[in-house]
């Protein structure tokens, strides 16, 4: 199949492209309106992008592989990130990812049985004051304790259809974290 | 739906100026309610009023110094920009806010985000710039949503983009989004990041931004907190600016404060007029019940910890002589400075006698080593190592020589890097062992059972 995105997207990268003085400028913004529809960001369509910025395909993967953000595999529908780093780890974020962990019978980085989410460790998400806090996708959930993730979890399960996923499929590729 | 942060009452010691209206209820992240409060009056000033030359001597006089972690003199970083060159002027607001414990930017994008446009426009017409970004961290998207209105709304009443104000002067300002990557904040990673590449910082010399920045153009780098400044530079005038504080360490300062205090949280004090004891006890209600104080780390996780009861004896730039607690050391650039450390991005961790300093270091050697863009030997392998030690030493594996084997990675990592990763990721390690050098050691008897089926980790 060839790759395709929506007309919504397409027309957001001819949007971004001009607002650079150079065309490479917009790789990232690219990647990012990419991995929004897509839910990561296949060699097709790194393959893309290069062709549409007249970037090699190399230019646009060593970018890919190099931001934490970016991802080449598909993961869960909604993205748990729970923030590790030390003022909330001095206030149990740790135990908080535990909690999430349980909720979906899941390790770090891999899929949910049910399709449902992925679960990861994220470094100082800038709320330290508010710890220990996590992200499901964009959102932000400050002050977590075990009852808070229950109820989160519950919203997630209600506002997420499972579609449980093939054995083989969940044995993830190498998590990127480089150690 | 946006979601703000929480707002917080604003404490009797506080001076707000920048933070002013954030945590007014009434207030909202629109341009009309900015308007309505004199929003943009400074802008029309500045562009109806001023010379670009006139403004940059304001900011010269105002002495203001970045907040974004260095403290270098934001007059004189524009006054070092290469104008001769005939290239175009850049100029990027650096809000990637990844500091470990700060969370001061995130405030002024959600609740006051015309503020950061009316002082990134004033700064890119004093500066000349051709063009504005602002660099937002990926973990930020309703900031960068919140960031894409406001210009919109301020293009649209002409206060950005093409002649604006009817000036003649053209500067569009555009958001760029990171991809969680702390690298990304050191301001010459964060141009390559910005150019479409991998954010691997550039050697200084030769590549100062002020000369070979943007696409090798003459850039300007300032934090979110910096560039808010310069509209109250030029309302107020830079002198008159420059009374608030104290020399050297003029204007007020969000600090951050988290851990483990009652009320952590953000607050906006006058410079030098407090203290970090203030700032624990009284702002932050003190340590919970029936703990006491073991670390405090003074500005951001790079900066070199300070282990309570320790004292900070010698003299000031004025000739003075100190002799400080950590409670007495005054809250501005040069009072942790003088003690040993650093202020850095404003961000005050707070570690009571419950936690284990070995785990907290290796919490914070995790943080370093996945960070680490590794293009420098030392800094990439240095702070894995230091990872690895501390993580087994916390989990039940110490051996009695790991102090001394962490405090010479340490040293060998310090100045002797591409970029001050190395040094934010070597002081950590080079501070914990020197001052709880005890504790290090103890961790060698300690019973590796107990540790390995510890229920409280933070590693
Ligand atoms: C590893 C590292 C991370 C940094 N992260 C940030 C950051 O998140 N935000 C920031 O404003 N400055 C950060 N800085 C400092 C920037 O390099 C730069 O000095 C600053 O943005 C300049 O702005 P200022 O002069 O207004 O402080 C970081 C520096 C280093 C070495
Ligand atoms: S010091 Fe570390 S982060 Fe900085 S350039 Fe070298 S390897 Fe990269
Ligand atoms: S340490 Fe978790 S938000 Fe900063």
């Amino acid at each position: 199949m060839p790759f395709e995105l929506t007309e919504q997207t397409l027309a957001e990268i001819d949007r971004l492209i001009p607002r650079y003085p150079q065309k490479r400028s917009a790789l990232m913004m690219i990647l990012h309106a990419i991995q929004k529809e897509k839910g990561y960001l296949s060699l097709e369509s790194q393959e893309w992008v290069a062709e549409k910025l007249e970037l090699t395909p190399i230019q646009v993967r060593e970018v890919v592989t190099f931001y934490p953000f970016y991802r080449e595999h598909p993961i869960g529908k909604r993205l748990i990130r729970v923030c590790r780093t030390l003022s909330c780890a001095l206030n149990g974020s740790y135990q908080i990812c535990d909690h999430f962990k349980k909720e979906f019978d899941v390790e770090l980085n891999a899929v949910s049985s049910d399709g449902r989410v992925t679960i990861e460790f994220a470094e100082c998400l800038a709320s330290c004051g508010t710890a220990p806090v996590a992200m499901v996708d964009d959102d932000l959930f400050e002050n977590l304790d075990e009852s808070k993730v229950k109820a989160l979890c519950a919203e997630i399960r209600a506002a997420t259809p499972a579609t449980p996923v093939e054995r083989e499929a969940l044995a993830m590729e190498e998590p990127k974290q480089k150690n | 739906m946006i979601s703000t942060p929480k707002r917080t009452a604003v404490h009797p010691l506080e001076r707000r100026i920048i933070l002013k209206h954030a945590d007014d209820p009434t207030y909202d992240a629109s341009i009309a309610c900015y308007e309505r409060h004199g929003g943009y009056a400074e802008l029309r000033k500045a562009i109806g009023e001023l010379t670009p030359e006139a403004i940059c001597q304001e900011v010269m006089d105002s002495q203001v110094r970045g907040r974004g972690g260095a403290g270098f003199p934001a007059g004189m970083k524009w006054k070092f920009l290469d104008r001769k060159s005939g290239k175009p002027i850049y100029l990027i607001c650096n809000a990637d806010e990844s500091e470990p414990g700060t969370f001061k930017d995130r405030q002024i994008i959600h609740k006051d985000p015309h503020q950061l446009i009316e002082g990134m426009m004033i700064s890119a017409f004093a500066v000349q710039a051709r063009q504005a970004f602002i660099y937002i961290r990926e973990e930020m998207p309703h900031g960068a949503q919140i960031l894409e209105s406001a210009i919109e709304e301020a293009r649209a009443r002409g206060f950005v983009g093409e002649n604006i104000l009817g000036s003649g002067y053209s500067c569009d300002l555009v958001v760029h989004r990171g991809a969680a990557a702390y690298i990304c904040g050191e301001e010459t990673g964060l141009i390559e990041s910005l150019e479409g590449k991998r954010a691997y910082p550039r050697i200084k010399p030769p590549y100062f931004p002020a000369a070979l920045g943007l696409y090798m153009c003459p850039t300007v780098v300032n934090n979110v907190e910096t560039l808010c400044n310069v509209k109250h530079i030029v309302a107020m005038g830079g002198k008159a600016y420059a009374e608030i504080g104290r020399p050297g360490n003029t204007g007020t300062r969000i600090w951050c404060l988290s851990g483990m205090v009652r009320n952590p949280g953000y607050y906006e004090l006058e410079n030098g007029r407090h203290t970090y004891g203030d700032l624990i006890h009284k702002m932050g209600g003190g340590l919970l019940e029936g703990r006491y104080l073991q670390a405090v780390i003074p500005g951001g996780s790079s900066a070199k910890v300070w282990r309570a009861g320790e004292r900070f004896t010698g003299k000031l730039k004025n000739g003075e002589a100190f002799d400080w607690g950590i409670e007495d050391v005054p809250l501005d650039f040069d009072g942790p400075m003088a003690a040993g450390s650093m202020s850095g991005s404003g961000a005050v961790i707070v570690i009571d006698n419950t936690v284990d300093i070995v785990e907290v270091l290796a919490n914070i050697n995790a943080f370093y080593a996945h960070e680490s863009c590794g293009q420098c030997t030392p800094c990439r392998e240095g702070s894995l190592w230091m990872k690895k030690i501390t993580t087994r030493m916390a989990n039940g594996g110490a051996r009695k020589e790991d102090a001394d084997l962490l405090a010479s990675i340490g040293d060998q990592i310090a100045g002797r890097t591409i970029c001050a990763h190395g040094e934010a990721c070597a002081w950590p390690t080079q501070s914990f062992v020197a001052k709880f050098r005890d504790k290090f050691e103890a961790k060698a008897e300690a019973d590796p059972e107990a540790l390995r089926t510890r229920a409280f980790r933070m590693v």
